[in-house]
């Protein structure tokens, strides 16, 4: 079983998903919550970096973020698949652990 | 009651809904609203995240305050500036922004929208005008 990264920070603030995409596993999922969400985003200056990471691990949104924030699935990268929070529940039992990246 | 009017900006750089800055930002200008100043907002960075049509905050359990931006003209908001390169940065089109109207009470014409998408120059020239900026 592999791990479950979170990242909850915009990746135009802070380093949180460059780091997590730094040392995650091949294989691993990352999901994309609160203002991570905008890291999904088509067009933006962090496409190099997600695009890159999408060959190794499996990148997920949380939908009820990416919709409080005004976008719809269809803005997101290729590759992107949008969870609900029971999703999110799923990933994390099917992980043999959390791993925050606040 | 001084008769000064001063040049009120405020400086917006925060995404809506992951921390309470925007918020708090526009709660300030609204209580701003009471005195009589000219006031001006910039959105640049995550702030112009704030801006983005649609938002729908009901399954996050979170208030969704940015109907209140389209009603800043009465709050004698006149005019709401937007970094360009912020945008860019960020996949965003004008298009992709709430338009906001102001009514002007001695004209008594509306203007359609008063966000204006600004160059870094602009922004500096923006700064140097203001009395006051507040940042968020």
């Amino acid at each position: 079983m592999s791990i479950l990264h979170t990242v909850n920070k915009s990746p135009f603030e802070r380093n949180s998903l460059a780091s997590c995409l730094k040392v995650a596993a091949p294989g691993a999922a990352v999901l994309l919550i609160e203002d991570g969400v905008y890291a999904g985003l088509r067009g933006t200056s962090a496409v190099p970096l997600v695009t890159a990471a999408l060959a190794r691990v499996k990148v997920y949104v949380l939908g009820p973020d990416l919709k409080a924030r005004g976008f719809a699935a269809e803005r997101l990268l290729p590759g992107i698949d949008v969870v609900d929070y029971a999703g999110f529940v799923e990933l994390a039992v099917q992980s043999a652990k959390v791993q925050a990246w606040l | 009651m001084s008769e000064t009017i001063k040049k009120f900006l405020y400086l917006n750089r925060k995404a809506p809904y992951g921390t309470v800055y925007a918020w708090e930002s526009l709660e300030v200008v609204l209580i701003g609203a009471a005195f009589d100043q000219e006031v001006s907002l910039l959105f640049m960075d995550d702030g112009v995240y704030q801006l983005i049509k649609g938002q729908d905050p009901s399954g996050i359990g979170m208030k969704n305050f940015s109907p209140t931006y389209r009603t800043l003209g009465d709050y004698e908001v006149k005019s709401i500036f937007v970094d360009g390169e912020s945008l860019t940065a960020r996949g965003l089109m004008p298009d992709d922004l709430m338009r906001i109207a102001w009514d002007d009470p001695d004209t008594q014409e509306t203007v359609e929208n008063i966000v204006t998408v600004v160059d870094a120059p602009r922004v500096t020239a923006l700064m140097d005008a203001a009395d006051v900026v507040f940042s968020f």
